[in-house]
Order: structure tokens, then sequence, then C-alpha cells
């Protein structure tokens, strides 16, 4: 019956805006034959240029001031500031040029809209004026292009930190899993292959001939110590995914059949991370958020949503497959005392297969 | 054959003849009726790729909500009217593909190239009629199979319109990478051949068949576009042909090209040695291109658009080639920005860096030329000027993001974010669709000898151009928050909780621009039955294809075609009576031919 009745109101609507256009057209198609702007015309839609113009700067105001809180959250890793400061000096470039621009287009429009008996400029071509344009995006994007890649150096190097903790990010369809290298330092050799070994408790596939292997740890949630370089080192089993860390402004593709890297270094813990007043306030709004809809389920006997309390996440986003929007991880980011003692409560690889 | 030959010849004289309505209105070889095939074609095709997103717009913003609209149209994918993640997936895989491909490359391209090129450079028909029409069918098949591919069992391709393996390459992997994923690679190396066939065809015209007087520095900017478009098609589409069918050998015949070490439902899968890297390397080596095959004709159209109704000659005629191309040949070496954080080595993404901000160089030369010719002008706004104008705006507006995306450094926290959404959508999504409108608006008088509504046309450009910003500003926003795209609903992370409202507004700007379609599909369709029959010139433009006659004929031109003695933009020349001298008309005494 439902599916009648929409289909009905469907059919309705789409007859309704044919019927109005039809009337609108009818209603004003006899005074004047002519399907070309007339003056009065471009009188008109120039003036809507204008106030075109006006809407841009509104909605850019607007939009600063109602969703300015959401932009790019706290950054929460070494090279984090980095990739701010460039983030902010190009989009202030970008908000200029836009700015001047959008102004200048529509103004134009505005401004030179056609009128009886005005004739335009015969105002062909000016070699200084081209070479203007032409340097003057050459100097600014020279100088985005010299500290874009000064700063990717800086982040994409490989690490040579012997210090750094070497992590492995498994992925696989729909979850993350981590593994540490043990005491020894060293991941041992894994393959999926080795998957189905010891019934399925082999999570990552650790080949266990390679004595590399037995003290690596696997785990389901991704904790870090504060203040030390972190090498991950990342794997998938099955298709392409990809490991996204806003926070830590890190994100690497899984391929199946490849390792591939990033490192990082995290400077801020958890517990530091949910005193900061910009994480607070959003956790207060969300919860806020978060409120309201529990009223609304639980008036219709559904059960209420958890409060939301900070924490770092671990994304997919390279598309996995039907569950790929709830392919995520948490990562706990502690002080590296606090770190050690989780450390020392985990299963070595070699009690998990026991 | 031997009738198609005879065909052909009876054209260059221009001679009538009887007709069927099989040769006149199927397998037709006249340009002029290629293009209002492809023209229709494209807006069928448009017309889907569009209502899909609107569904999945309805998805995002009230998630797993109930809709009758759901349980109508997709089914047993709905179960009570609440749609299904897979299908989702499917949604927004088959709307990029028919709204990059069918709608912007064939569409827009296959149009107005075909309708344009012959008429606008004075010839009597394509190069090969023969061809341009297999170019169509093929065009039309493809067509016929992606839309059959929507009905199978297990549903579409739903990989993403980039289609990357091991995802698209296992049916274990997600259900549309079965029999849909097969129809989905069939479909596009038919259209892959397709294209082909239409950019060999125009290259060739372009440069053979120009009228006498008619150089390449006398060409409008349209031509300029379409000639180099088509050269970037033949130079990149082949690769594509090679990825697809490397990945129909890995899905179908076992090879290893882009599998290795794979386990997945239970199953060590045989695959050794192969890299998904590979893939993205070729699929984006069309990829990147593709971008700008889908924005130089639209701005092609906007320059010969903006330089009539500004009644001035379109400004730096010469920087404007020269922006065309040296956007051609960098757009076949950045495509690496598609892949910073891929697995590649770092260093490439350097490189792609440079390259890829290069590019930001000749796009603002154009930006600038633009409203250059605006300044003074003496603006008749049509609903194709509009459009236009509208089209600069958008590609200002999404062109600078690129400069975030295009550097290698910030794109590691936006990459595959909505931030991306935003960006492409903007430059190349809105402004190409808004330089086909154009085209529709100024050259409908050409196809169809009748006129289209002007004040009809202003209701759908304004609100189109307001609900555009509404939908694509925000989005900006919640990509910046890190909110991943090609996800079926955000509420599995409490985290994004805040973005739902923002999710509202886009979606409710969308469903007032699909609203503004139906003006426009009105118009369209009203117009070509019974709007006002169109004078020979009607906005009074300089290029070739407004001497022939509004009847349309075989050969475009009764008796002789009209010798060039002028380019294309003498606007409002000082000296002359009229403020447009057609490019047919002798230069007067002592008057000195600009720009060459």
């Amino acid at each position: 019956m439902t599916l009648i009745l929409t289909f009905t109101a469907l059919i309705l609507v789409a007859i309704s805006i044919w019927q109005i256009t039809k009337i609108f057209e009818l209603s004003q198609g006899n005074k004047e034959n002519n399907q070309v702007a007339t003056y009065a015309d471009n009188n008109y839609n120039g003036k809507l240029m204008f106030a075109f113009l006006l809407f841009l700067y509104g909605l850019t105001l607007y939009s600063f001031w109602a969703w300015g809180d959401v932009l790019l959250p706290e950054a929460a890793s070494e090279h984090g500031s980095d990739y701010d400061n460039l983030m902010w000096i190009s989009f202030a470039i970008i908000f200029f040029v836009q700015t001047i621009t959008q102004a200048l287009l529509h103004y134009f429009a505005y401004k030179y809209r056609g009128e009886k008996g005005k004739k335009a400029l015969f105002y062909a071509d000016n070699d200084r004026l081209e070479a203007i344009w032409t340097i003057i995006p050459v100097i600014t994007l020279s100088g985005l292009i010299l500290y874009g890649l000064y700063t990717w150096t800086d982040i994409m190097s490989p690490s040579q930190n012997e210090e750094a903790l070497v992590v492995e990010l498994y992925a696989q369809q729909f979850n993350w899993k981590a593994r540490y290298a043990g005491s020894d330092g060293v991941l041992g050799d894994a393959n999926v292959r080795f998957l189905q070994d010891f019934d399925g408790k082999n999570l990552v596939g650790i080949d266990a001939t390679d004595p590399n292997g037995l003290d690596d740890v696997v785990v389901q949630e991704l904790h870090l110590p504060a203040g030390r370089e972190v090498i991950f080192k990342m794997r998938s089993q099955d298709v392409l995914h990809s490991a996204y860390m806003p926070f830590f402004r890190a994100q690497m593709n899984c391929v199946p059949g490849m390792i591939t890297e990033f490192a990082f270094t995290p400077v801020i813990t958890t517990e530091e991370m949910r005193l900061s007043p910009e994480v607070q306030a959003k956790v207060k709004k969300i919860n806020k958020i978060r409120n309201e809809k529990s009223q609304e389920l639980l008036a219709k006997g559904e059960e209420a949503l958890e409060p939301y309390e900070f924490d770092y996440l671990l994304l997919c986003n390279k598309i996995c497959g039907a569950s790929h929007y709830n392919m995520q991880m948490k990562i706990v980011v502690e002080t590296p005392e606090e770190f050690e003692k989780w450390m020392d409560q985990q299963q070595t690889f070699a009690q998990s297969i026991q | 054959m031997s009738t198609a030959a005879a065909h052909v010849h009876e054209e260059d004289h221009g001679h009538h003849h009887k007709e069927t309505f099989m040769t006149k209105y199927v397998f037709s070889q006249d340009h002029k009726m290629i293009s209002k095939q492809y023209l229709i074609t494209g807006l069928f095709m448009g017309i889907i790729g569009i209502a899909m997103s609107l569904l999945f717009r309805l998805q995002l913003a009230w998630p797993e909500q109930s809709f009758g609209v759901f349980e109508v149209l997709l089914g047993k994918w709905a179960p009570d009217g609440v749609m299904d993640p897979n299908v989702y997936l499917a949604l927004v895989t088959i709307h990029g593909t028919i709204m990059v491909f069918f709608v912007l490359t064939a569409g827009l391209s296959g149009t107005f190239s075909n309708l344009l090129i012959p008429l606008q450079i004075g010839a009597r028909d394509m190069a090969s009629g023969l061809l341009n029409m297999i170019s169509f069918w093929l065009f039309f098949l493809s067509s016929v199979i992606m839309v059959m591919s929507l009905f199978v069992e297990a549903g579409p391709a739903a990989a993403g319109w980039t289609v990357y393996p091991p995802l698209s390459a296992l049916p274990q992997a997600q259900p549309g990478s079965g029999l849909g994923m097969t129809l989905w690679l069939v479909s596009m190396a038919i259209f892959i051949a397709s294209s082909l066939l239409g950019s060999l065809n125009y290259i060739v015209t372009v440069l053979n068949l120009r009228t006498k007087g008619m150089t390449m520095t006398r060409l409008p900017l349209t031509i300029w576009a379409f000639f180099v478009t088509a050269i970037i098609g033949v130079v990149s589409f082949p690769v594509l042909l090679s990825a697809a069918l490397l990945l129909i050998m890995d899905r179908s015949f076992g090879t290893s090209f882009f599998l290795s070490d794979i386990f997945i439902q239970g199953e060590v899968l045989h695959y050794q040695g192969g890299s998904p890297v590979l893939y993205e390397h070729l699929f984006w080596f069309l990829g990147h291109p593709e971008v700008y095959i889908v924005l130089l004709p639209a701005l092609g159209i906007t320059s010969e658009i903006i330089a009539t109704n500004a009644r001035k000659p379109i400004f730096g005629y010469r920087a404007m080639i020269a922006s065309i191309l040296a956007i051609a040949f960098l757009s076949t070496i950045v495509w690496g920005h598609h892949m910073f954080i891929s697995g590649m080595n770092p260093f490439l993404g350097s490189v792609f860096t440079f390259t890829t901000l290069l590019i930001a160089i000749p796009s603002a030369v154009k930006a600038f030329n633009y409203i250059t010719t605006l300044w003074k002008g003496n603006l008749q706004l049509n609903p194709a000027m509009l459009f236009s104008i509208g089209l600069v705006s958008t590609f200002i507006s999404g062109g600078l993001t690129g400069i975030i995306l295009g550097d290698s450094t910030l794109d590691i926290n936006v990459h595959d974010t909505y931030f991306v959404v935003a960006h492409f959508h903007l430059v190349m999504g809105i402004s190409a669709l808004y330089g086909l409108f154009a085209g529709v608006y100024h050259w409908f008088p050409k196809m169809f000898k009748r006129m289209m509504n002007k004040n009809l046309g202003y209701i759908h450009f304004w609100v189109t151009a307001v609900a555009a910003y509404g939908v694509f500003f925000p989005m900006h926003f919640i990509g910046m928050a890190g909110l991943p795209r090609r996800y079926y609903t955000n509420t599995a992370f409490p985290y994004f909780d805040d973005l739902a409202d923002i999710n509202v507004v886009i979606t409710v700007f969308a469903l007032i621009a699909g609203a503004a379609q139906l003006v426009f599909l009105y118009n369209f369709i009203h117009s070509m039955f019974y709007g006002k029959p169109t004078e020979q010139n009607p906005w009074k433009s300089n290029t070739l294809e407004w001497t022939a006659p509004i009847e349309h004929m075989h050969g475009n031109w009764p008796g002789k075609i009209p010798n060039v003695h002028r380019w294309a933009y003498d606007y409002s020349k000082p000296g002359h009576e009229e403020d447009f001298v057609p490019q047919h008309i002798p230069l007067k005494k002592g008057e000195e031919e600009l720009q060459h």
C-alpha cells in the first residue's frame, strides 16, 4: 500500500512541477514572443548576478560561523603542526583569490549588463596583463610547491630512528589488528598462507618457523606511547583498505601483496586530549545531540544511545565492501609507563597458539 | 557498403534525396542527427545518474530510515524501505560512472563535437560519416549494457567508479563484483571503442576539412577545445582499455596482474605477484586526463558563448589556445596525485605535486581571461550566458581547492574525504554540466530549429546555481572534519554526530537542484515541438554554423561552402555598423585583421 502511495505521490509531484512550469510559461508567453534576452532581462539578471555574489559571501560566512568548529581537529602528532601551518597558508591564499575573483566576475556581470545604445569595447589582447596573471600564479605556486615538498619529504622520509616502535597494521574486511614486534624488536615473517594454521588462531598469518615472530603481540586495540616515534608497516589480507588517522594527520593505503609504511610521533595522550577545551566543547555538543536522539528513541520504546567519550580512531578510508562504513579501531595514546604496563599484559604469538 | 559510399558521395554535392525513417533517424550518418542522438541518450543517462544521487543523498541525510521511494525503486535491495549498504555502494559507483563517462564525456563532447566541428570549420560533414555512426551506436550499446547491469540478480558494480581491484576482481569480496562487474567492464570496453572512433574522426576532420581561409588560428575556441580533447582521448583511453582487459583476465582467466597474496572467505587464493598499484597507475593515466576530457569542451563552449553574449572578442585568444595546449600536456603527467598515499615511492609524490600544481597556471590564465572578456562588455544575459558565467564561478571555486588536494602533504589528511567530493563536483561535475546546459540553450535553435523558453531557462539557472553551491560548499566542511566518502552512514562514529545537520542541509539543496532539472527537461522537450521558430542567427554570432540554413540539409550549405576571411571574434569592432562581423565577411579595404 505504501508502495502505491509513494509511487503516486512521486508522480504527482513530478506532474505538479510540470504543470506549474507550464502555467508559468503560458502566463508570460504571450506578452512578448522573443526568446532572446531583452534589456529588461539583462537588467534583472545582472542585478541577480550581484545578489548571487552576496549569496556566495553570505554562504561562506554562515558556514564558518555555524560549522567552523568542525574543521581540522586538533593535531596530536609531531608533524601535525607543520601540516596545519601549510594548510592554513594554502587556505588563506585560496580565500583571498576566491573573494577577489568571484567579486570581479559577478560585479562585471552586473555592471556591464547589456543596455540600449551601449557598445562593447573592442579589446582583444594585452600582453602585459597576460604576463602579469601568468607570473603571479607562478610565484605563488612556486612558494607553495617548495613549502609543500619540504614538508612532504620531512614526513615521508623513511625513519632511521633505532628507538622507534615498529607496529604492523593489519587490515581485513572489516576490522583492524595491530602487531607489535615484542622484546626482540623485530616483526616475524608473515603471509596469508599461514592464516589457517593453528585452527585460525594465527590472526595475521605469522610464520611459526621464524623465531622472530614468536614473541610478537597481536591485538585489536592500538596502544601507542606518547613522545616515541612509531613506524607503521601496513598489510591487507583481501582488498585495498586505507589506514586513516585524522588526528595524527596520517594516512596510508593497505595493499594486498605488499607492505606500505608511514611513521609519526604521537605527542598528546588520550587523557590529555580529553581535557583540551576544543575536544571538551566537541564532546559536549555531540552528547547534546545524542541526548536528544535518545529521548526520541526512548519515546519509541527503543534503547538510548551511549554517551560519547573522546577516543582517537583509526578509520578505513578506501572503499572495501558492505561494512566499509564501520571498519574502525580505537587508538589509545598513553604515557610510556602505561604503555609498558599494558604491553606486559598481552599474550605473545607463542602463547596464543598453544 | 556500396550504398553507404554512394550516400556519402551524394552528400558531398549537397543534393537532397529520399530517405527512409531508418536512414534519417536511426542509422543516420549525418553529423547533426548523430549529435542529437548523443544529446538525447546523454540526457536519458543523466536522468538516471542524477536520480541515483538523490537516492543516496536521502540515505546520507536520514540514515537507515525507511523511505517508500527506496522500496519502489530498489525493490528487494531495500527491504522495508531501508537501503542495503551494498546498494548504497552500487548507487555511488554507477552514479559516478554514468555522470563522468556517459553524460559528461559522450553526452557533452559527443553532442557538441558532432554538431559544431563540421558546421564551425565549414565542412559538409565529418571525415567519415560511417565511423561516426558506428561510434554513436557503440555508445548506445554500452549505455544499454550499463543500464542492464542495474537489473542483475546480485546488483551492479559497487567498487566505486574507479573499480580498484581486488575489490572489483573478486566476487567473494562483495556481491556487485560478480556479473554486475563483468557487465560494467564490457560496457566500458565498448564505450572506449566508441570514444576512440569519435575522437579519431574529430581530429581528422579538424585537420583536413576546414574551409578555405579557416586557418588553425582562425578556429573558434570551441573547435580548439574539441580538437585537443579528442587528442587527449586518443592518448589516454587506450590505457584504460588495457586496464579493463587485464582486469577481465584476472577475473575470468586466473591471471595475476593486479592480485597477490589474498585470503578471503576462509580461503587462500592462488594469485601471486600482481599489484593493485599497477591498476591504479593504468586507471589514473586515463582517469586524470578524463577530467580534462570532460572539462575542456565545456570551457570551449563557454569561450564561444561568453564572447558572443558579451559582444566582445574573447580576451587573449592566443593565450587561451596556449593554455588549452598546456593543460592537455600537463594532464597526462599528473595522474599520480590520485595515488599519493597508495604506497608508491614518496619521491614520485614530489614529482606529481610539482606537475599538478603547475596546472593551476594555465587554469588561472583562462579564468582571468574570461573575467576580462566581461569587462566593458555589453552583456546579453541569455540563459546560455548565465550558465557560462556560472561555469567560470564554479571552475574557480572548485579549482582553488585543487591547490590543497594536489599538494601531497595536504592530501594525506583530506584524501578520499568529502573534501575531495566537494572539489571535483564543483570543478568538473557542476562546471561541465553548466557547459552542457549552456551549449544546449545556445545551440538549441541550430539543432531543433526552435528556441527554448528563456524565462524557464532563467528559473533553471538561478535555482540550480544556488542549490549547487548549497550542496557542495558545506561538503568542504565535513571533509575537513575527516569524514570519509563512500560511507553508507556516519552513525557508526559518534565522533561525526555533529555533522548530521550539515548532511541534511546538503540533501535538501540536492533535492531542490534535482527538481530544477525537471524545469529544464520540460523546457527541452516542449520547445522541441512547440518552441518559437528561430531566426537564422538569433544570437548575432560570428561563427559559420549560423550561416547555414535553419532547415537541416545534407552537406550543411546549399551551393558553395562560405570562405573565411577573419577570426571568430570580431564583436563590436570599430569601423563596422553592426556589433558583429561574421567570419565569412571579407575584410574591408584597409581593415586590419587582429590576432594573425
